[in-house]
């Protein structure tokens, strides 16, 4: 593979989201370079659970580009298959349906108003008694009082999702470079974005795409437009291998409120998955304390609970691995996707926190449309980079 | 003592490991794998390698190099994945 | 109250415990077996009572997993689950203490080879555990392989234990050759005579050993029924025409050693090549955290065990205990490791067991991932480190998480090792007892925790 030294665009970042950009613009005939600092596809993206989900979105914008990215995912792996086979579009899709779950009798009520509302924009939301849901998930935990059930909620394996994107980038003329840490930007006369500063190289281009996900607030300062993306840490238990005991994503009702909320301290809800190798996955926690990595023991043990608690046959199942990460939030948990104001050619996508394996298509998508102006698939106004939630510099 | 391996019974010392009174009656794998179905059985021997695995009183995925006997323990062979009884 | 934890009670750990002990701390001394002395000293289980014995400041826990390391402020929260192996209903532990020394020890490397996944092909430290632990041999004909000096003892306790040893297959040069050359860098090595009297059992037995030699595959449906072993040129790749078939109903393979790394690592110490860096006092660079034996280097028992002194002491130092520079066993420790550099440089693993493989070979035991699926990720998904690396292929994703295939599964695919033994959980838990509160024990006083420094004599 020949080394790129120009580029129609730059994708700083070979995650999910970068790799989603890459393969939209790539496929609009764009020659594109995505650079990463470390191994593509190695950080938030391997430590996500593989999400595709509409059920923890109320309506709103994120619902909007969460249906577009549901229907935009089958279309993708049907292309990446067409054009590299089946094996190197593997990406164990999914579409297995997910189960909200609501443990006690005041979690009904707030659920089934969800539900409501996000059928009145088209969402399959399936409302269950506790025997329905059972019958459903033979073990989940009898004290159940009722249920939820999104047929249209799917998974796949986000490593192999953002690796067969970039292999496509790859074929199609473009180009993935590991280990290369961008840091800056230069510009032309009119102040437009001319180029990017890689290690010890600048590479020429006419725009510059920010998909670092949480470390996005970095490179944005480090660029000179620096933009409110803060880490959230998040943490997954593995068990052994199982047979069959997990057929759809369960989710406790809480987790929709802790998806929303902007809490510092420590929250945990269960959400319990089965994976295609046989284990079972067992999240979430979401707590901020900056890029700290260090081991807490008490986040592990509240996920071990409220496993239990909607599965209690989990409790003999050995934990065999946790895996966790930073995921990048905006004060407004909403995504940002757009250029600049302030630096034409510069363009962020970012902020998706723990939707982006979900998001990543339509979030590609949008970006590859407004790059091109084409008409966008998805209204782009409430993730545009001048708001308030977001800018930074106007925050101090 | 004794224990019961697949439902016969196998005399058993104090202090053996589950890995150490099968090898000594010549039994040499208890557990298969998930994938081929291929039969597998001590291999590191110390803990390490999770090969040995076993189900132990209806509670699988115990290393058989690991776990020392006690009187009256049910071992059985492990199938693939199991789930504890 | 000045106290240390000590992982680990082989030569490395019981060294440490008892010279922390000798001035005065309490330790907690933890460990996976029922009984002192770990993989070297193992003791017959059989056998009643142990042939150990500490001091009474030091408390063994035996049959202990140690599930995490937590730091906290001051130090570090050890959690663990004491009780029959693997088994539900064990006790849950959290010890905390300022100062730490890991001794978490090495475990074989095993090469993948065609047919190492049958019943019957063990790794050497496995015929041994079983053979002087267990009283069992792993076969009645048996074949050793590997290199290193340890297949020496391994033979010679095969035929302790009954079996009778087929050849013993030394990849590298004749460990003899280098014990008896005068003027060699093992001139003057303690363990010399040892091996040689192993050597001569052998002899007495008329067991073939050959260098240049490896187990190249194992044959049979169910079981070992024989193997292949075929003379090494001298990148380890085997030599066309000199393969033979050797009857065997089992193989004991070794190929060096591993350090259990995932406790050093969830206490953030710095790993260089392979093993944790440590400065003269076996200090890591993380602070009241010490590591000595195998983890810091495979040297042996005698070396681990002065490493072990050394750290214990500085243990007891950095909690604040009085305490002498232990000068005699820092001498031991570098001129241990000067023979510990000429013997790991005498027996290294060769690049030419690439070859020995075919397509479907399995190199990851757990998730049976063949070498074909394996280079099919590396080459479609160009993914460059262990993190992806293992999710794109499966390789270490299983109960072992890489703790077998880790070392030969980044060697095939060119990448750094170290992160396979990145385990925040080191030992599997079940999710009843994750989920149950644990009593913190001695938990560290704030105030006293501001004295804490590093140790310098």
């Amino acid at each position: 593979m020949s080394r790129i030294e120009t580029a129609d665009v730059v994708v700083i970042g070979a995650g999910i989201i970068g790799a989603a950009c890459a393969e939209a613009l790539s496929a609009e005939g764009m020659r594109v370079l995505v650079v990463d600092r470390g191994a593509p596809a190695g950080g938030t993206t391997a430590g996500g659970e593989g999400n595709v989900l509409l059920s923890d979105k109320a309506p709103g914008p994120e619902l909007d580009l969460a249906v577009a990215s549901r229907r935009l995912w089958p279309e993708l792996i049907e292309r990446l298959r067409a054009e590299l086979g089946d094996e190197a579009a593997r990406v164990e899709w999914e579409p297995k349906g997910g189960l909200v779950v609501a443990t006690d009798q005041d979690a009904i009520g707030p659920l089934a108003i969800l539900a409501e509302a996000q059928r009145a924009v088209g969402v399959e939301a399936v409302e269950l008694t506790r025997g329905e849901a059972r019958a459903m998930e033979p073990h989940l935990n009898e004290r159940v009082v009722g249920a939820v059930h999104y047929p249209g909620d799917a998974q796949l394996q986000p490593v192999l999702a953002a690796t067969a994107m970039l292999t496509a980038v790859r074929a199609r003329g473009g180009e993935v470079r590991g280990g290369a840490e961008a840091h800056g930007l230069m510009f032309d006369r009119s102040g437009k974005v001319a180029g990017v500063h890689v290690g010890d190289e600048t590479i020429a281009c006419r725009a510059v795409v920010n998909a670092c996900g949480p470390w996005s607030g970095h490179f944005s300062a480090a660029a000179g437009a620096p933009i409110e993306v803060l880490p959230r840490r998040g943490m997954v238990l593995v068990t052994a291998p199982l047979p069959h005991v997990v057929g759809r994503k369960v989710y406790a009702a809480d987790y929709v409120a802790a998806v929303a909320s902007s809490d510092v301290d420590l929250q945990v809800s269960a959400v319990v998955e089965s994976t295609a190798t046989g284990t079972v996955l067992i999240g979430s926690s979401r707590q901020r304390v900056g890029f700290d990595e260090a081991l807490q023991v008490e986040v592990l043990r509240r996920l071990a609970r409220s496993a239990v608690k909607l599965f209690p046959v989990l409790a003999g199942v050995p934990v065999m691995r946790t895996y966790g990460g930073f995921r990048p939030y905006t004060p407004d948990h909403l995504p940002v996707i757009g250029e600049d104001p302030r630096f034409p050619g510069l363009w962020h996508a970012s902020g998706h926190e723990g939707a982006g394996i979900g998001l990543a298509p339509a979030t590609g998508r949008l970006l590859a449309d407004l790059m091109c102006g084409l008409p966008p698939g998805v209204d782009p106004t409430r993730f545009k980079v001048d708001r308030p939630a977001v800018m930074a510099e106007v925050r101090t | 003592m004794r224990v019961r391996f697949d439902g016969v019974e196998v005399e058993a010392h104090e202090g053996q490991t589950v890995a150490g009174v099968l090898l000594a009656k010549g039994i040499r794998s208890w557990r298969t794998t998930r994938g081929g179905d291929r039969p597998r059985g001590l291999f590191c021997g110390i803990g390490v390698c999770f090969d040995c695995l076993v189900n132990v009183n209806g509670v699988p995925d115990v290393r058989a190099c690991q776990r020392v006997v006690a009187e009256g323990d049910d071992i059985r062979t492990q199938a693939g994945a199991e789930l504890p009884s | 109250m000045r106290r240390i934890v000590v992982i680990g009670a082989g030569p490395a750990g019981l060294a440490a415990a008892n010279a922390a002990a000798l001035h005065g701390v309490e330790v907690v001394l933890i460990d996976a077996g029922a009984k002192l002395g770990g993989q070297y000293h193992r003791q017959d289980a059989l056998a009643a009572g142990d042939r150990f014995e500490l001091p009474r400041n030091v408390e063994h826990v035996a049959n202990a997993a140690v599930w995490a390391i937590e730091p906290v402020d001051g130090g570090h929260r050890v959690h663990l689950r004491v009780g029959p192996a693997d088994g539900p209903d064990r006790k849950g532990r959290a010890v905390e203490a300022r100062a730490l020394v890991l001794a978490t020890g090495a475990y074989d490397r095993a090469l993948p080879f065609p047919g190492w996944d049958l019943p019957g092909v063990f790794t050497a430290g496995a015929a041994q555990a079983m053979a002087k632990g267990q009283g069992v041999a792993v076969g009645d004909r048996v074949v050793v392989g590997g290199t290193g000096p340890f297949l020496l003892p391994v033979a010679a306790s095969l035929i302790g234990a009954g079996a009778r040893v087929v050849e013993v297959a030394e990849a590298n040069a004749a460990v003899t050759g280098w014990l008896a050359n005068p003027k060699g860098a093992l001139a003057g090595w303690s363990k010399t005579g040892e091996l040689m009297r192993y050597a001569g059992t052998l002899a007495r037995h008329r067991v073939p050993y050959r260098s240049r030699t490896a187990v190249i595959e194992a044959h049979g449906s169910d079981c070992v029924e024989s193997v292949t072993v075929a003379r090494l040129d001298a990148l380890w790749n085997p030599v066309p025409g000199s393969e033979r078939r050797l009857e065997a109903d089992a193989v004991a393979v070794g190929f060096g050693f591993t350090p259990q790394l995932e406790l050093a690592l969830a206490a953030r110490c710095r790993v260089e090549d392979g093993f944790v860096a440590v400065d003269a006092v076996q200090g890591t660079s993380a602070p009241g955290v010490f590591a000595a034996g195998e983890l810091t280097g495979i040297g042996g028992a005698e070396l681990a065990a002065s490493e072990g002194a050394v750290a214990g002491a500085a243990a007891a130092k950095f909690v604040g205990a009085a305490v002498e520079p232990p000068v005699r066993a820092m001498a031991k420790v570098r001129s241990g490791r000067r023979f510990a550099a000429a013997l790991n440089a005498a027996y290294p693993v060769r690049s030419g067991w690439h070859d020995w493989l075919r397509d479907d070979t399995i190199v990851c035991r757990c998730e049976e991932v063949t070498k074909r699926a394996l280079f099919r990720a590396v080459d479609e998904r160009d993914v460059g480190a262990v993190r992806s690396l293992k999710l794109v292929s499966g390789a270490g994703l299983g109960l072992c998480q890489g703790r077998v295939c880790g070392r030969n599964v980044a060697e095939l695919a060119g990448v750094d090792a170290t992160g396979f033994a990145k385990r925040p959980i080191a030992s599997p838990i079940r999710l009843a007892e994750l989920a149950e509160e644990e009593p913190v024990e001695s938990p560290i006083d704030a105030e006293e925790s501001g004295r804490a420094l590093g140790v310098e004599y």
